[in-house]
């Protein structure tokens, strides 16, 4: 009945899962408590639940990231403190399985349900706003894929308290993930977490791709767009072409874990080194699949707090591309060390050095926006000013791992852990942040306290340098990466500096959860009555915050690269149509998140071998799928006189907010 | 601002202690005791120094721009529209260019030179070593000597190395720091490596691949010896009671940790071999083959097959 | 198989395009159905890049030339050619706004896809009950998974063509339902396209 599923699967003798389980299920009790006190199951049922407003549904991606990055810097810190305790004589407070199911899960989270979600989210919210258009391409798709990722993340959060999560790493490398090295149902939750949110990935992908190809504004040719959408476009050309490696992957995987077949396997024939290909084929790209439109963000928030276009679009343009392009052929970088002919590795470890080209190009472009511009040090510059000498740290710490003669001596150690830190979190991470504060008010209405966003900053820079140069030393000393425990006393202290980083960015992670409590409590006084907080440059800043459900009353026509200041600079800004329309707009469906669910139920069973609840959810997700493709009915109609009503209001605002200024 | 500055000071300060207390010697890295790590160190800093020539003007202007820019102090130098300049772009996408050609040549060049299947001449017959890896330690076989070792590596200093590797469980990855070089141990599959120690002395060597439960404890002491040390410790394996046959291979295969150093007066003949086939070599391969022919594991899985 | 229910989710959802005017909307679901279309060939450029590497490790185990009965899978091949082609009648049929037509042809291509899922899995059977599983040897998991893989979407198809029959009974030939049937067209023809892949590198070099 229930599979290999018992009360047995639940860690009850082990107190530090048990604590957290309980932490999880009792803030869960209280969310759901505040909701029923509050009368809020339904408007959280028909206004987010089943919404299919890209801009609702981008907030949902955000709190899904926020979330699960407090799990993921929870697992980061437990192990800093491990490796900071586990030296010599002691073994730190965490047997080897733990940590190593907490290094595991701490990796899968980051990139899948933090990094993921939070850029997708961004994305959702940005793009459609700054190309002009009224929603994505396929509204019902989008709540989909959100849906999907949910269900990934909420497999990971049930696998804390029903079972176990994989000791096998993020990357899963075969052949420990076979039944033979790893016969628990830890490998089968990470697989499955990863199939399902990929799943979800691949959708949005295809979403963005027809949405940015098919819908911007008129006027707006490719070489006039926001540079974050050609960094969204470029981001989602990856995505098409990278996650079905991941599925292919993935699937082969479970082959072999479910029918006993032999692709990765050590016998019959199998190949472990194809499964490190696959996964890297997906792997590098994803890595560009993150950064890319962190990259397009800092350019966004560069031009406008310098109060000047973005140095050199063109360059950036082509440079993003060019990574795009050159993402594909590196994959092999990450193991130089397999033996392969010393030509294969020339061939990656130079592709890989080229992109340090277009980077590179990136950073100057960056630099002299600023150079003669007017800057003004508001939360999301602090970010952006940060991250562009740290990357430049986190690249030439790349160089050497690109170099298959020093990567020899410096791969799998704490100096790859350090680099690839240094990428993701100035990198990806602030950039994430520094777009967050960029377009909180525009996504809802008020602005983000700016002291206690400037904590969270320093916090997080200042942790930040603490925990991983001591990583780039300890490489440089020898040690590996994934260590529950080691002899060696001289990395002792270092790990202790890295622990104390580790506490530093807690603090800022603490400051960013107080910004959030403090802004709203203080929302009146920081609303967003203009729509355009930071003297914007591009269309999102044309419409109010939050801007209505149709976002444009009537679709903005572009002539210039930064199509709103053009607008503002020649007098047309805030012009009123003479006449509005009806506008179309897609109804809300609960088909999304009850697929979801299906979701969730369908990778739940297949961990637990719970056949007939795998079979009954799979056939329900189909049943969706037909009964929505019967429905033609999908949209509703918001009238020409509800949309002046609506305008009227933004006109009348706007004005107060001008004439107070 | 000021609480920022103490913040980094205090911050600088715990990694120079930690330097001062663990000592530069221990940056494994930068002390090799081998051509191979040598090398590598020089690539290290070689790479270091040509990526500086772009990293200290970026972190220069990192700084000088966001100052001299700063709203309050930007004035008439501000330039609302001006957004490119021909003469920078050629700059900035030249000299990363350039910097990376110069990186390319030295890729090239050092790859080749320091292929890890490439034997070391020295005009001193090599040692030839065929290392294990077991969950969760690491077997060494002397095949000419006809010895065996278990979580110790004994062998001359200015002697080369040339090792053959296997798996016979997951992945690992062979390394000793101060002599350069890892490579990966493949279950099915033999990888090579040569390495060579130019003076005396005990080197750690550890598994730099995640392979379980027993990972953190799977290292060995990789000593270097003179001529005399090394035959004089051979004699001492030859006197173990100890001998590794099919059986006690078999035993060694059980998962295990931190197991003691174990001497084996002598080993099947062909051991490495029956490993290779045991998980996955394919059969009708002829072991000779493996000996002669430098194996490698290309993109395809069994460059054998071709053949 | 999740991927793949859920994109088809997506396209035949996709005539939904909010942009507030109907008539692109076709536009927009034909070319989102394209990109999908992208992902599922990349897909399948995995599962034969992993069949060429592994085709061959055979591990004491048959070989393809043991185990190929040619005859047999150009059967099977023929049968989709002429699917593909009775589907083309379907659509021609559709352009001519006749519908009871392309409901006919939408059965004949439904039988011939039925049929050929039908020659590959008792071509499987046989091998799983002559002992040649997909356990036996990474070439027997290869090709069951890539060939299943491709049997997966065709049996995916002959459902979405039974929807499509159910829908031209309810609806007749609106918009909408002429655009599902485009996408369902060009789903079809590309499945035909990688079973000419699957055939040339699976069986006929199998045996060479």
């Amino acid at each position: 009945m229930f599979g290999k599923l018992s009360l047995s699967a639940v860690p009850y003798h082990d107190l530090i899962v048990m604590g957290a389980v309980a932490g999880s299920i009792l803030l869960g009790v209280v969310i759901l408590g505040l909701v029923t006190y509050f009368r809020l199951w339904k408007p959280l049922w028909t206004e987010w639940l089943t919404s299919v407003d890209h801009k609702k549904i981008g907030i949902m991606y955000i709190v899904l990231a926020l979330v699960m990055m407090l799990r993921g810097i929870s697992d980061a810190i437990m192990m800093r403190a491990q490796q900071a305790m586990a030296a010599g004589m002691s073994h730190g407070y965490l047997p080897p399985d733990h940590f190593n199911q907490i290094f595991s899960a701490h990796g899968t989270i980051m990139i899948i349900f933090v990094a993921m979600p939070f850029i997708v989210g961004l994305m959702n919210i940005v793009i459609p706003l700054q190309i002009g258009a009224r929603d994505v391409a396929f509204p019902y798709l989008n709540a989909v894929s959100f849906w999907l990722t949910a269900a990934g993340a909420a497999l990971v959060m049930v696998s804390l308290g029903v079972g176990e999560f994989s000791t096998a790493g993020w990357s899963g490398y075969a052949p420990l993930t076979e039944k033979q090295f790893s016969p628990g149902t830890g490998v089968d939750y990470w697989m499955w977490a990863f199939q399902i949110s990929g799943a979800g990935s691949l959708l949005t992908s295809i979403n963005f791709l027809v949405t940015i190809i098919k819908m911007r504004a008129p006027g707006m040719t490719l070489m006039r767009m926001p540079i974050f959408v050609w960094s969204a476009l470029c981001t989602a050309v990856l995505m098409v072409l990278s996650f079905p490696v991941l599925t292919a992957a993935l699937g082969m995987l479970t082959m072999d874990r479910y029918l006993g077949m032999h692709f990765f396997s050590n016998t019959l024939g199998g190949n472990m080194m194809l499964y490190a290909n696959l996964f890297w084929i997906w792997g590098h790209p994803e890595v560009y699949i993150v950064i890319l439109p962190a990259f397009g963000i800092y350019s966004e928030v560069v031009a406008t707090f310098s109060g000047k276009p973005l140095f050199g679009y063109t360059s950036m343009v082509y440079a993003t591309a060019a990574i795009m392009v050159l993402s594909f052929s590196v994959w092999v970088h990450h193991f130089f060390t397999m033996g392969a002919s010393a030509n294969v590795n020339i061939f990656f470890g130079i592709s890989t050095m080229i992109i340090a080209v277009p980077t590179g190009v990136k950073i100057f472009n960056w630099l002299f926006t600023m150079y003669r511009g007017r800057i003004r040090f508001a939360t999301p510059m602090y970010w952006t000013a940060a991250f562009i000498a740290t990357f430049a740290v986190g690249g030439m710490a790349g160089i050497l791992l690109a170099a298959p003669a020093s990567d020899y001596v410096l791969h799998n150690s704490l100096f790859l852990i350090a680099h690839f830190h240094n990428m993701l979190i100035p990198g990806a991470l602030f950039s994430y942040l520094a777009g967050f504060t960029y377009w909180f008010p525009k996504a809802m209405g008020f602005k983000l306290n700016e002291k206690w966003g400037r904590r969270a900053f320093f916090g997080w820079l200042v942790g930040f340098y603490l925990s991983f140069i001591p990583l780039y030393i300890l490489g440089i000393m020898g040690m590996p990466r994934r260590m529950a425990h080691y002899d060696n006393l001289a990395w002792h202290p270092f790990l202790i500096v890295a622990a104390v980083g580790a506490a530093v960015i807690t603090l800022g992670v603490a400051s960013q959860l107080i910004q959030l409590l403090v802004s709203i409590k203080e929302r009146r006084a920081a609303r967003d009555l203009t729509g355009d907080p930071w003297g914007g440059r591009t269309l999102e800043w044309a419409i109010a915050s939050p801007p209505p459900v149709y976002n444009f009353a009537q679709l903005p026509s572009v002539h210039e690269i930064d199509a709103f200041a053009d607008m503002k600079e020649k007098g047309t800004a805030y012009q009123r149509p003479e006449r509005y329309t009806d506008i179309h707009m897609p109804k809300n469906t609960g088909a999304g998140f009850i697929n979801g669910v299906l979701a969730f139920a369908f990778g739940f069973a297949m961990v637990w071998y719970i056949w007939w609840l795998a079979i009954l959810s799979a056939l329900g997700m189909i049943v969706i799928m037909i009964v929505r493709a019967g429905d033609d009915h999908r949209h509703y109609t918001v009238t020409a006189a509800e949309v002046a009503r609506i305008e009227t209001q933004r006109y009348q605002q706007l004005a107060a907010a001008r004439g107070a200024a | 601002m000021k609480r920022i500055r103490k913040l980094i000071l205090a911050g600088l300060s715990l990694i120079g202690a930690a330097l001062l207390l663990s000592g530069c010697g221990q940056l494994l890295l930068f002390n090799p005791k081998g051509p191979i790590g040598e090398a590598e160190r020089f690539v290290i800093f070689a790479a270091i120094a040509l990526m500086l020539l772009v990293v200290i003007p970026v972190a220069i202007m990192n700084v000088w721009f966001p100052w001299r820019y700063r709203a309050a102090r930007s004035g008439d130098a501000y330039a609302p529209k001006w957004n490119n300049s021909l003469k920078i772009e050629v700059v900035v996408w030249l000299v990363p260019a350039i910097i990376v050609t110069i990186l390319g040549i030295l890729v090239w060049e050092t790859t080749h030179r320091l292929d890890p299947y490439k034997p070391i001449e020295t005009g001193v017959p090599p040692v030839r070593i065929e290392a294990v890896s077991l969950d969760w330690k690491w077997l060494f076989i002397y095949p000419e000597l006809n010895i065996a070792v278990v979580n110790q590596l004994v062998f001359p200093a200015k002697v080369p190395l040339s090792f053959r590797l296997t798996s016979a469980s997951v992945m690992t990855s062979f390394f000793i720091p101060q002599l350069g070089s890892q490579i990966y141990a493949m279950g099915g599959m033999q990888t090579q490596l040569n390495l060579l120690a130019d003076e005396p002395g005990t080197y750690a060597g550890q598994n730099q691949q995640y392979s379980g439960l027993g990972y953190s404890g799977m290292n060995f002491k990789a000593i270097a010896t003179s001529r005399e040390e090394f035959d004089a410790w051979v004699q001492k394996v030859r006197q173990s009671p100890e001998v590794l046959d099919l059986t006690r291979y078999e035993r060694l295969e059980t998962p295990s940790e931190k197991d003691p150093v174990t001497l084996f007066s002598s080993v099947d003949p062909g051991l490495f071999d029956t490993i290779l086939v045991k998980h996955g070599m394919p059969m009708k391969m002829n072991s000779t083959d493996l000996k002669s022919e430098p194996q490698r594991m290309h993109m395809h899985p069994n460059p054998s097959e071709k053949n | 198989m999740t991927t793949e229910t859920m994109t088809l989710n997506a396209s035949i959802d996709a005539s939904t395009g909010a942009d507030g005017e109907h008539g692109d909307s076709t536009a927009l679901s034909i070319f989102g159905f394209w990109l999908y279309i992208l992902s599922d060939l990349v897909l399948f450029a995995t599962l034969f890049a992993t069949y060429v590497v592994l085709g061959r490790n055979y591990a004491g185990g048959p070989t393809g030339k043991e185990l190929f009965d040619l005859p047999y899978v150009l059967g099977e091949t023929m049968l989709l050619l002429v699917s593909s082609a009775t589907y083309g009648l379907a659509v021609l049929a559709m352009h001519r706004q006749r519908r009871d037509r392309v409901l006919a042809w939408l059965f004949v291509t439904l039988l011939l896809g039925a049929a050929f899922v039908f020659m590959e899995i008792s071509e499987f059977r046989h091998l799983i009950l002559d002992g040649h599983g997909p356990g036996r040897s990474a070439f027997l998991s290869a090709f069951f998974t890539l060939v299943g893989t491709h049997g997966a979407h065709v049996s995916a198809g002959l459902i979405w063509i039974a929807v499509m029959m159910g829908q031209l009974v309810t609806k007749g030939l609106t918009p909408p339902v002429q655009c599902r049937l485009m996408q369902l067209s060009i789903f079809w023809h590309f499945l035909d396209i990688v079973w000419v892949g699957v055939f040339t590198i699976v069986y006929l070099m199998g045996v060479m």
